[in-house]
């Protein structure tokens, strides 16, 4: 068993820990943060996704005590213009790839506002224009199997500075 | 006491039509939505499953010592220790809970394997690490039986179906295979599907909780109506005392529709240990112990003269059921409504296999049939020489072309016209392979999609408060149809209230039973109840105020009133419920609605006879191809769609999208790989089953050309399936346009067009 602490939502948490948990579960299981979800518990679905010190990443794909003094933030501790603008574009169905889906846009945006390229990123641009096509490409790794996909790419349209009123493609 | 008197009448717009944002949203966007696997209980346990690793055969040894030695391991549940649970026995001629029964086996009752993937061992442990690691250190010795597991090698011994009552298999009308043999113009194709899994994100789970012999499910289910019964029957507990919680499902498509074994064994295990248990299934484990859609191979031969009518319609099929279970799907359900040949014949086949019962998966039939009769059909509109368009406006019905029933509504033509002209069909240069954008091949495709309405019973009670609140109540299931918004918007209309002032409560086993989620049919099946409902509701409120001296409803009859404004209103006055009720001294008025079964299958057979009705649309699909690699991308799409009357302008059209979306996959990407030894499945996950992701999908255009159905409550028609129908023959049309290439086994990967 390990001791970790980390900041979870803002708030300090402390775990004694088996080594083998991981990131997902302890939230899930140990901690009662269940916004973050399990759909594959291999990093190929993203509804895990969760924010450390702002970065995206597949909590299922990490130990949970790789994050001893780290700051998580999970959709429970999300309060985003994104939240408001999926429910709006109807960006979700059942719900359940939701909160990965919001927490890996929050990230992705930060990644584009850095300057961050995707492989689709042409020309010259610092930071790239965040067309429809560079939102489908950043956010493929979170999966919808409701098929809300046209309603998230609008939802974070809407929000990100760069692209509002851009007609897209 | 206050009356509303209003020289000028305000009438709101109805709530049923509009784009109304879904009332659970917020919830789900914030994370305060609790699915099944997130229900904390003091003593929780977890388990997890050993799955066989033969497709059939006896154990003959099963060695659990190492597992029971790890610390924090509780139980180790095999067929040698485990409780027996009942079995199932006959259910009634219309007990429609029998389809709840993902397969007929008696989990750990016995020493028989009968399919790749069975439970043969449950762990339950302190930790779900510890309950995994320790279901990995089960031995289990097999003596494996001969299988039949290979789809492909059984198809010379598929076996005829019959018609049933609920099902029709077969048809004929005139001699089909005479008329195409003379047909001057025809085509014979062949077309292969593979199996498929509906892969919904939140993978199956359950939390099961004794009380003494009382007994709280919560579980992602379809029909919690039907997971009630079954359970009530496997364990011997009246219905009344098992409640099934289902709240939120995390995507069904169909696989949560009946009952699989990870739910059993995480009830049975429960009672075992005398500890709540949950149960979640891993992804691998959804693959080998919930069935997914039947492979296919498919026939359609049609005949036409040279102006394109058609002479011939024949379309055969195979699919498989299992040795344990599972129901043949309907493959050839749509050639039977869509176009008006002189000649049909359809003929439906399956095989029986050693592999875990396939069931539903959204669309059974249809969104695999639909590929073949319409790549068929635009197969012979370029052996026409003819536009594909015209070809199926040459040879639309005006009754239905096999039984001859009366069409309750049909907008193919509108579709086909309107959507062409917004998807810019006349840009099409008829020619193959001769549009291009750069470097990349440009073709354009377009299919009918079809599925078939109908509706379920289904009870619900109306509770209108002296404070104006509504509650709707119904044991129905939201998995994403905004299933809650849509009632609610009906309700709010009924009554004349405001759509924030009623509450639904649904995915409960204790509210009146609800129709299932399943086959297109909750939405209208419920709209029935609730309007029932608050029209008895309505009637009980004026009868109130009747009595009360000096009303200005006194005198008048409910067909004279509208309901407004949070009352009942006539041209010269009305009075708001809020005042009815309070001088009646009524904290509310509630009305219940019961719907029986016999009854029910009574009207529904006696409407058969007389109409057919469906949702129906029209898919326009361009794709781009990489003339080096063959890599086909959806790049624009248009749907034309009539549904009905359309409850929710939002919903409905993330509905009709999310179909696409999985018909894309479909067409593109999607199969379950068996190996044709063993019968196990080898990529059960996520990474090897590829389902569509955002750079997967374009911008999805949607326009509703419906009109509402005379014969279905509020003229609402199911459109939870129809979305995916036609999809495959849409891409594979517009495949076939640029590259010349028809391909018609499914999934169209590059290989194929190389």
């Amino acid at each position: 068993m390990t001791d970790i602490r980390m900041k979870v939502n803002g708030d300090v948490v402390s775990l004694d820990i088996e080594p083998w948990v991981s990131l997902l579960d302890a939230l899930r299981d140990r901690l009662g943060v269940t916004g973050p979800k399990k759909g594959c518990d291999q990093g190929a679905c993203g509804a895990c996704t969760v924010l450390v010190d702002g970065i995206r990443i597949n909590s299922c794909l990490a130990l949970a005590v790789q994050y001893d003094g780290r700051e998580i933030t999970t959709i429970e501790g999300v309060d985003h213009p994104l939240q408001e603008a999926f429910v709006r574009h109807d960006g979700l169905q059942c719900g359940y790839c939701t909160p990965g889906q919001i927490c890996s846009a929050i990230g992705m945006l930060a990644e584009h506002a850095a300057g961050q390229p995707s492989v689709v990123t042409t020309g010259q641009d610092a930071p790239p224009r965040l067309t429809e096509q560079e939102i489908r490409e950043r956010m493929s790794g979170n999966l919808c199997r409701c098929g809300a996909y046209n309603g998230i790419v609008q939802a974070i349209l809407d929000v990100s500075t760069d692209g509002a009123g851009e007609p897209g493609r | 006491m206050t009356t509303i008197t209003r020289a000028e009448p305000v009438t709101r717009t109805p709530y049923v039509g509009r784009a109304v944002d879904r009332i659970d949203g917020t919830a789900k966007a914030t994370g305060q939505a609790r699915f099944a696997a997130e229900h904390h209980y003091p003593g929780l346990a977890h388990a997890a499953l050993v799955h066989s690793t033969v497709a059939r055969g006896r154990i003959t040894a099963i060695d659990a010592s190492a597992a029971r030695a790890v610390p924090g391991v509780i139980e180790v549940l095999t067929h040698e220790n485990a409780p027996a649970m009942k079995p199932l026995g006959k259910g009634g001629p219309i007990d429609l809970s029998a389809m709840a029964s993902g397969t007929n086996v008696d989990y750990l009752a016995t020493d028989e394997v009968h399919w790749n993937g069975q439970p043969v061992a449950v762990v339950v442990a302190e930790t779900p690490e510890t309950a995994r690691y320790a279901a990995g250190l089960v031995k289990v010795t097999y003596q494996e039986l001969p299988s039949v597991v290979d789809f492909a090698a059984e198809l010379p011994n598929a076996v005829p179906l019959k018609n049933s009552m609920i099902m029709e298999h077969n048809a004929e009308k005139g001699d089909a295979e005479s008329a195409l043999a003379a047909a001057p113009v025809s085509v014979d194709l062949t077309f292969t599907t593979p199996p498929l899994n509906h892969n919904a994100i939140e993978p199956h789970a359950t939390t099961a909780v004794w009380d003494g012999d009382k007994l709280t499910v919560h579980e992602p289910s379809q029909c919690i109506a039907f997971l009630r019964k079954h359970l009530a029957k496997r364990f011997g507990v009246p219905e009344p005392d098992i409640r099934v919680l289902s709240p939120y499902v995390g995507g069904g498509f169909g696989g949560k529709g009946s009952v699989w074994p990870g739910t059993l064994l995480a009830v049975l295990a429960a009672r075992a240990t005398g500890r709540p248990v949950r149960l979640v299934l891993t992804r691998e484990g959804v693959y080998r112990t919930v069935g997914g859609r039947t492979p296919s191979t498919q026939r359609v031969a049609l005949g036409a003269d040279e102006q394109g009518r058609l002479t011939a319609l024949i379309h055969t099929s195979v699919a498989r059921t299992s040795r344990i279970g599972g129901a043949p799907e309907p493959i050839t359900s749509a050639s039977r409504h869509l176009y008006a040949a002189p000649n049909i014949l359809l003929r439906e086949s399956g095989i029986t296999l050693d592999l875990l019962s396939p069931t539903f998966m959204r669309a059974p039939g249809e969104a695999i049939g639909t590929f073949a009769l319409e790549s068929a059909v635009d197969e012979l509109a370029w052996k026409l020489g003819m536009d594909p368009i015209e070809l199926r406006l040459a040879n639309l019905p005006e009754r239905d072309p096999v039984g001859g029933q009366q069409l309750t509504r049909r907008t193919l033509r509108q579709a086909y016209t309107k959507g062409a002209e917004l998807f810019g069909w006349r840009r099409r240069d008829p020619r193959a392979g001769a549009m291009r954008d750069g470097r990349l091949l440009v073709g354009m495709g377009v299919a009918t999609a079809y599925h078939p309405a109908m509706i379920l019973p289904a009870s619900v009670t109306v509770r209108l408060h002296a404070d104006g609140t509504v509650v709707v109540r119904c044991g129905m299931q939201e998995m994403g149809m905004g299933a809650a918004t849509a009632q609610a918007q009906i309700a709010a209309d009924e009554l004349g209230v405001p759509l924030e002032s009623v509450r639904v409560e649904y995915g409960d086993s204790d509210l009146p039973d609800g129709p299932m989620a399943g086959g297109s049919v909750q939405t209208a099946s419920v709209a029935a109840g609730v309007i029932a409902a608050c029209a008895k509701v309505k009637k009980e409120v004026l009868a109130l105020a009747r009595r009360v001296p000096g009303s200005p409803l006194r005198g008048h009859r409910l067909d004279d009133l509208h309901a407004r404004d949070s009352g009942l209103h006539h041209a010269g006055g009305g009075q708001t419920y809020a005042d009815i009720l309070t001088a009646a001294g009524r904290d509310h008025v509630e009305a219940a609605i019961k719907s029986g079964m016999l009854g029910f299958v009574l009207r529904t057979l006696r409407d058969r006879r007389r109409y057919v009705k469906a949702a129906t649309a029209v898919h326009f699909c361009e794709v781009r191809v990489d003339p080096d690699t063959m890599e086909v991308r959806v790049a624009r799409w248009l749907s034309a769609f009539d549904a009905g009357r359309i409850v929710n302008a939002k919903t409905a059209a993330s509905q009709m999208r999310g179909g696409v979306v999985m018909g894309i996959g479909l067409a593109l990407s999607e199969q379950t790989l068996v190996d044709p030894r063993n019968g196990r499945i080898v990529n059960p996950s996520l990474s090897e089953y590829h389902v569509p992701v955002h750079a997967d999908i374009p911008r999805i255009e949607v326009h509703d050309v419906g009109v509402p159905d005379p014969t279905m409550p509020l003229g609402v028609v199911g459109i939870g399936e129809v979305g995916i129908t036609g999809v495959a023959a849409a891409v594979a049309n517009a495949v076939r346009h640029a590259t010349g290439k028809r391909v018609g086994d499914l999934p169209i990967t590059l290989d194929k067009l190389l």
